[in-house]
């Protein structure tokens, strides 16, 4: 493996503008395609097309949030690292869009079945687990509650790895039968975790 | 203001390049010497489109369907609001052409139908060879209106082209010891990418097949169909004939079917195969009978506009269709769903 010793350092002002580029590209886009859903430019059934893009798309950025770190420090590239949060809460962000199409477009809602349809059919209990994970992370991302839990912060936040898993079980489960995507995801989550492990084991402990 | 985002797919009649024009771009080519290294790197481009079709060149050829002579059936589902043309044909699933429910429309527009031959054979008196015009020709041609549930939760509203299966079976002369109908869609790996690999065909193990008992075959309900909206049937929707079972879900309509063979065992059926706790060989609409991993009690009806104008609505018994119950007298449609 290629080994870099120097650390990298870019001008700021460049981190900046790809930041701002970002959260243009992930707003623009997430609109654009509500916005084609709305006006029934999605195909046959807009309300699959939605549910697929926001739920890929939340698993997307999920992956890569967590790739950041370990990339950062393979490159010695610290600037990467204030990237992590914006990009888990975008994840999050889908991942409600995701949910907010299930129950306004997809069960229309329609209460009763909204809660047993979480209750009874177990990739859907998952998935909603998974959103759980990903909003008690956004919530304590605010930095006066970051710094109020402490250590116990970083315990929570590992649930990214949880989530993260989850989120491909979810996936996998729902397919009819190309498990194959899915399980590249899994598995992808999985090599991310061991990568991790000695952190996430020293939090555990 | 509308922004209008265009399918890949949806050429308009001033976007189609006159004939004469097209031949002299390619005489051009010609001239220059340029065509061999540039028909090589077509090859390597295929006809897959997607995000990235800036940088074909456009020159992908729609299907061309054409007009049929039919009468016009009174049916169940006349009143219905049609599914538009255009959702009915650019959804599909077909995993011969990937398993996205745009693949179809994107990979099937290069398949030849023409010549085709479709058989009738096994437990019959007299089997038949059906060519692509005996298709069209062999029998009178009836447009029906169908309602069409697919085991994911949506459905359609379909004005099929085609004739009763009866019709052809009878032609062909079961023999007593006939209790099945088996069905085989074309296989063909060159024209089909689903059936080169595993992972574009969804770990479906090709040819698809599917089955019907004689008797479900026999009900006139059940169509051949060989044409949709008054034409000839779209590559992604089973060109040149496809089965049409109105009361059970999508998958047992088969399509673009080379072979029929009548079984005294019950036939093998391609999803039973591939997952048989959650697809039976019998596959009838019935809320009553959940799949195992999602409600059938209801259904989202595709028709037009937006995600505003979703209709959610009840999955009816037998989709509808009640005067198949007969057939299923004292059976047990939780133990054979």
């Amino acid at each position: 493996m290629l080994k870099i010793n120097k650390p990298i350092r870019v001008n700021p002002t460049f981190m900046q503008v790809i930041r701002l580029l970002g959260h243009g590209f992930l707003v623009m886009w997430l609109a654009m395609v509500f916005y084609q859903g709305f006006t029934d430019q999605l195909g046959g059934d807009p309300v699959q097309s939605l549910l697929d893009f926001t739920g890929i798309g939340a698993l997307n950025l999920l992956v890569i949030s967590l790739i950041v770190s370990p990339l950062a420090m393979h490159l010695k590239f610290a600037q990467l690292l204030p990237f992590r949060r914006p990009i888990g809460l975008y994840s999050a962000l889908y991942a409600l869009s995701h949910f907010y199409v299930f129950i306004a477009f997809e069960l229309q809602f329609e209460l009763k079945l909204i809660v047993s349809e979480i209750i009874e059919r177990p990739y859907i209990t998952v998935g909603f687990v998974t959103l759980l994970i990903l909003i008690a992370l956004s919530i304590t991302s605010i930095n006066a509650i970051k710094k109020w839990m402490g250590a116990k912060w970083f315990t929570l936040h590992s649930l990214a790895y949880v989530a993260v898993i989850l989120a491909g079980l979810h996936y996998l489960w729902l397919v009819k039968s190309a498990w194959y995507e899915p399980a590249i995801y899994i598995l992808f989550s999985a090599f991310l975790s061991i990568l991790r492990r000695t952190k996430i084991k020293k939090i555990f402990k | 203001m509308l922004f209008k985002f265009r399918n890949s797919n949806s050429l308009t009649e001033n976007q189609v390049t006159d004939e004469a024009v097209y031949k002299q771009r390619r005489d051009i080519l010609k001239k220059l010497g340029y065509f061999g290294a540039g028909s090589l790197l077509a090859a390597s481009t295929k006809a897959t489109a997607g995000p990235f079709d800036w940088f074909s060149d456009g020159d992908k050829a729609k299907f061309a369907t054409s007009a049929l002579n039919f009468s016009k059936i009174q049916t169940d589902a006349s009143s219905d609001v049609l599914t538009p043309m255009d959702k009915a044909t650019s959804y599909n699933n077909f995993y011969e052409f990937g398993t996205g429910k745009d693949d179809p429309i994107n990979n099937a527009q290069s398949l030849n139908v023409e010549p085709w031959s479709l058989s009738i054979e096994g437990l019959v008196e007299k089997p038949i060879t059906l060519s692509y015009d005996d298709l069209f020709s062999s029998f009178d041609l009836e447009e029906r209106i169908y309602r069409l549930r697919c085991v994911e939760a949506w459905s359609m509203v379909i004005p099929w082209v085609g004739f009763s299966l009866a019709n052809i079976i009878k032609k062909a002369q079961p023999l007593s010891s006939a209790k099945y109908v088996s069905f085989q869609t074309l296989y063909d790996p060159k024209q089909m990418p689903g059936q080169r690999s595993r992972f574009t065909g969804g770990g479906v193990d090709y040819p698809y097949v599917e089955g019907l008992r004689l008797d479900e075959a026999m009900q006139p309900l059940t169509m051949l169909s060989v044409g949709m909206y008054g034409k000839t049937l779209p590559p992604q929707n089973g060109a040149p004939i496809r089965l049409v079972v109105p009361w059970k879900y999508g998958f047992k309509s088969i399509k673009s079917i080379v072979k029929i063979v009548l079984t005294d065992k019950q036939p093998p059926t391609t999803w039973q195969n591939l997952a048989p706790d959650e697809y039976g060989f019998y596959a009838n609409v019935n809320p009553r009978v959940d799949h195992p991993r999602w409600s059938q009690g209801r259904e989202r009806r595709i028709t037009d506009g937006g995600l505003l104008a979703q209709n959610r609505i009840d999955t009816l018994p037998f989709n509808g269709y009640d005067e198949v119950a007969p057939l299923y007298k004292s059976m047990d449609l939780r133990k054979f769903y």
